[in-house]
């Protein structure tokens, strides 16, 4: 058995596997990636991927599937603070474009890349169900919706 | 049945059943891409989109289930347009290269696109390219050819049951592919190519050798394992392009192994022999048919007959075995062996007419519980082992009794992993007879009084007890153990006690027609008894004779003990060679080496593990002066002037053959005999375990370059022994360890192996000449790195 995983995550995913019936245990995969992406400081390795396919017992490339179907998991490093801009329909037709051409100007980054100070990570992602707010964006576990280039600028100030 | 009506014709089908599958076994065209009949439907192509009355929209044929009165239409304009615009949607990232693609003029794509696709194209943008992905050495990558049908993907889960591609990333980024860069390990791989709609999986190497149109097909039968697979080969002016599966659903349903899609590439090896040869004063020359053959048989003439010897390969075809043991009948010798690869022969006498696989191959499927005794089934008879995953699948229980704890991709129910056999299958024995009531030979009782049985031999009998449908299974493993005899006595009351059938897994191509054709020192063509039985394959080569004559043999790699079979041969006055290649040891010990004809060069028949004869023809001409050995054999029948060896094509000799066997069919219920006494001590020191692998079986796959990169090939040439073993030599992954046994030494590499037992050393058949195949050795670490 793989020593990646601690202690710590596997309890955690333990409480997702009693979630489902003993003889599916890859029910869990989405919440086990979750736990050890978090555990890892914000990205997976196919080291970690390999790990959680051996504990719930799946092919490797089953798991590799999942992480990189969606959006919240990362295969690479990433700064401090997430930004998950939507860009789906009900975003763009109330002005994402604007939003994304905001933050990239300010941060100096395009998507998929992290600023010099490790700061912030911008990612282009699709929609998060929040069209009644849009445009929309997610930083860690935050939604900020109804976004205007000034609330940006406060959102942005006001993370350490 | 309910009545459906499909444009206008009304038909019946079971309710449930797929609108796909009944326009397809009547033969109604709909396109389609992601479908296929012996996989899940995934429905993501949507090619297949039909109208189907009172539905909004139009619906997907291949997962659609029919209902009573529904009426479709897979023709009507609503159809059309849908089945169109899928089509505009597929090629917009599809690249337009067909005319450097391998697929091209056997593409379904391309086909489709005539019927269905725009002349133009009205997509502006970039297309998507995707970088190409090494999966190993069988498959070329193409992957912006992909069209995401998941049919490879599909395969591996539930086909060849090993995950390894798969799609990651999502929608416009999704990508099949490995994610890591690995080599596909499975051995039914390359049914991904004939899978893939597209050029994005074809063969590697095929790659750029030929157009689809080009060639011409032609059917024939597998060369190397015991199911004989329907092949289809492709041929460009009378050279083999490539081998391609046809569907048998009896035998080998639409897959192949990968051993018999790329084994053909041995056809064209630089070894291959031209011309006939003989050696005179140490002097290989190459010689006219009518010298060579002259040549030979004034040579053979001088020896006494019972000091000759014909060892033939079970790859040959029934004709030629057939015609090989009545030559050296005709001319008064017995010793005729085709079972290089056995040693005890106690109960040759009480064997079956040939090693019968007890039922027919489809019928594995419903078994409801398996015993597998000694076989790395997987890669021994891989489409055998498909059919036990399906049952598997069904519930199943499949167990094993091995010596090497080998991966299966199904589960296994139990397990007895050793390398002490009778003692283990002594058990099973005994805890069946606890709870079966029945008439065992009062011998056999005593024999099993002295035996304890353990959990795990107690859960394996429990289980078999309880079967319906159990199947009891002997493998090569078992097949090449010393107290083979004792084996498969044990077994055969496994099967008894348990009403479970009993069978062989087979081994090579033609294992039951070389029993059938009576290429056995002990019994002639139909399975008669001789009334003096000739010297069995390992006396032939352990007593010395003065004259051999091997057929289709590398005997220094095929034979139970390498090591004493160049020996004997060296030692001979005079030995003749059928043999397709020239290599550095029959050039030693050879004094007359004669060119034959290989797979799908010469006509023939060969008999399967269920007892099914295949014949085929002749397709391509054989290199140079290389002729059918069956034409050859005829030839040296006349100068030695035999009867009845006039035979204008080897129909007339199957013919003859079959008249022989009558309506002999083979019983596995007989064909064991009680041992004398159960050798139950268990054996000393390290024990070594000899496993033939998948692709140094015979001949003509030891040349397929291909196969020999592949993972099974390239981990066949160290020695393997457990991690426990390892630290007892203080030896690890970089070192080599000296074996000795039986006075031969020689160094291998080491591979740290978890899946052997403990004292155990496993190393594999066919590589280069050792000593037997099973027996005490010893081990020590050593330096040196030459083997």
């Amino acid at each position: 058995m793989s020593t990646l995983l601690s202690e710590q995550s596997r309890t955690e995913i333990d409480a997702w596997i009693a979630k489902y019936p003993p003889e599916q245990k890859q029910s869990a995969v989405m919440g086990a990636l979750k736990i050890v992406q978090e555990a890892n400081g914000g990205y997976l390795t196919t080291e970690l991927m390999d790990a959680v396919a051996e504990y719930l017992e799946m092919a490797p490339i089953a798991v590799y599937e999942v992480a990189t179907f969606y959006s919240m998991y990362e295969l690479k490093p990433v700064g401090k603070h997430k930004i998950c801009v939507c860009t789906n329909i009900s975003c763009m037709l109330c002005g994402s474009d604007d939003i994304v051409a905001h933050l990239k100007q300010k941060l100096n980054i395009g998507f998929g890349e992290t600023t010099a100070d490790n700061k912030f990570s911008l990612k282009e992602v699709e929609c998060l169900g929040a069209c009644g707010g849009a445009p929309m964006m997610q930083i860690g576990k935050t939604y900020y919706e109804n976004l205007t280039s000034e609330k940006i600028d406060d959102i942005l100030s006001q993370l350490d | 049945m309910v009545t459906i009506e499909i444009d206008g014709k009304s038909y019946q089908a079971e309710a449930g059943q797929m609108l796909i599958e009944l326009t397809d076994n009547n033969g109604i065209d709909i396109p389609r891409f992601c479908y296929h009949k012996k996989l899940s439907v995934a429905a993501n192509c949507r090619m297949c989109l039909v109208e189907v009355e009172k539905a909004p929209k139009p619906l997907p044929a291949c997962a659609t289930p029919i209902m009573d009165g529904m009426k479709v239409f897979t023709r009507s304009e609503k159809a059309l347009i849908a089945q169109k615009s899928v089509m505009e949607f597929l090629l917009i990232n599809h690249p337009l290269d067909c005319p450097i693609c391998d697929q091209g003029g056997e593409c379904e794509l391309q086909d489709v696109a005539v019927g269905y696709g725009k002349d133009l194209s009205r997509y502006q943008e970039g297309k998507r390219v995707v970088f190409d992905k090494n999966i190993g050495p069988l498959i070329a990558t193409e992957m912006t050819r992909c069209i995401h049908c998941t049919r490879c993907v599909r395969f591996g889960q539930e086909i060849s049951g090993i995950q390894e591609l798969g799609a990651t990333g999502r929608g416009e980024h999704t990508e099949i592919g490995t994610y890591i860069e690995q080599s596909l390990s499975s051995e039914l791989s390359g049914n991904i190519i004939d899978l893939c709609p597209v050029g994005a999986l074809t063969s590697k190497p095929f790659r750029f050798k030929a157009r689809a149109w080009e060639m011409q097909q032609a059917e024939t039968i597998a060369p190397h394992d015991a199911v004989g697979s329907n092949l289809y080969v492709h041929l460009r002016s009378k050279q083999l392009m490539r081998v391609a599966p046809k569907e048998n659903e009896a035998v080998n349903e639409v897959w192949i192994s990968d051993r018999d899609r790329f084994s053909y590439e041995g056809l064209t090896a630089d070894d291959r022999l031209t011309t006939p040869m003989i050696k005179q004063d140490g002097n290989w020359q190459e010689t006219d048919w009518e010298t060579a053959l002259a040549f030979a048989s004034e040579n053979l003439k001088k020896l006494e007959s019972n000091n000759i010897g014909a060892l033939a390969s079970a790859t040959a075809t029934i004709e030629e075995l057939y015609l090989l043991q009545k030559f050296m009948r005709g001319i008064g010798s017995q010793n005729i062996d085709h079972r290089l690869r056995q040693v005890d022969f106690s109960d040759q006498n009480d064997a079956p007419l040939f090693p019968y696989l007890g039922q027919a191959i489809a019928d594995l499927e419903n078994s409801d519980a398996a015993l597998i005794i000694g076989s790395h089934l997987r890669k021994e008879q891989p489409l055998l082992n498909h059919r036990l995953r399906k049952a598997s699948l069904n519930g199943a229980k499949i167990m094993l009794f091995n010596p090497i704890d080998y991966d299966f991709n199904f589960k296994i129910a139990e397990k007895i992993i050793t390398t002490t056999w009778v003692k283990n299958l002594a058990g099973i024995a005994k805890a069946l007879l606890e709870t079966e009531a029945t008439l065992l030979p009062a011998k056999m009782q005593e024999l099993l009084a002295e035996v304890e049985i353990t959990e795990q031999q107690r859960a394996i009998a429990t289980v078999l007890s309880a079967t319906q449908k159990g199947t009891i299974l002997l493998g090569n493993l078992a097949t090449a153990h010393p107290q083979f005899a004792d084996i498969r006595s044990l077994a055969a009351i496994i099967a008894k006690l348990s009403g479970a059938n009993f069978g062989y897994c087979g081994e090579s191509c033609n294992t039951s027609g070389a029993w059938l054709a009576g290429a056995l020192p002990h019994r002639t063509a139909g399975g008669k008894p001789v009334e003096k039985a000739g010297l069995d394959a390992q006396a032939m080569l352990t007593q010395g004779l003065k004259g051999y004559i091997l057929l289709g043999l590398e005997p220094e790699l095929d034979n139970w003990n390498g090591v004493a079979a160049l020996n004997s041969l060296k030692q001979a006055e005079f030995v003749v060679s059928l043999t397709a290649y020239k290599t550095a040891a029959i050039e030693e010990y050879a004094n007359v080496i004669l060119p034959i004809s290989l797979f799908a060069e010469t006509s023939g028949t060969y008999v399967n593990v269920e007892g099914n004869w295949q014949s085929f023809k002749g397709i391509i001409p054989p290199p140079g002066e290389a002729r059918p050995a069956w034409k050859i054999l005829r030839v040296l029948g006349n100068l030695f002037e035999l009867e009845d060896f006039e035979y204008t094509s080897s129909n007339e000799v199957s013919e003859e053959l079959s008249e022989i066997i009558g309506d002999k069919l083979a019983n596995n219920k007989m064909g064991w005999q009680i041992p004398e006494k159960l050798e139950t001590q268990e054996a000393e020191g390290i024990q070594r375990i000899t496993e033939m692998p998948i692709y140094s079986v015979d001949a003509l796959v030891r040349r397929a370059d291909a196969l020999q990169n592949t993972i099974d090939a390239k981990i066949t040439k160290t020695a393997h022994i457990n991690a426990k073993l390892a630290n007892q030599l203080n030896v690890n992954e970089t070192s080599y360890v000296q074996v000795k046994q039986d006075e031969i030494m020689f160094t291998l590499a080491v591979t740290i192996n978890d899946q052997l037992p403990d004292n155990a050393v496993l190393i594999y058949a066919g590589q280069n000449a050792t000593a037997g195949w099973h027996g005490q050795v010893e081990l020590s670490a050593t330096t040196e790195g030459q083997t």
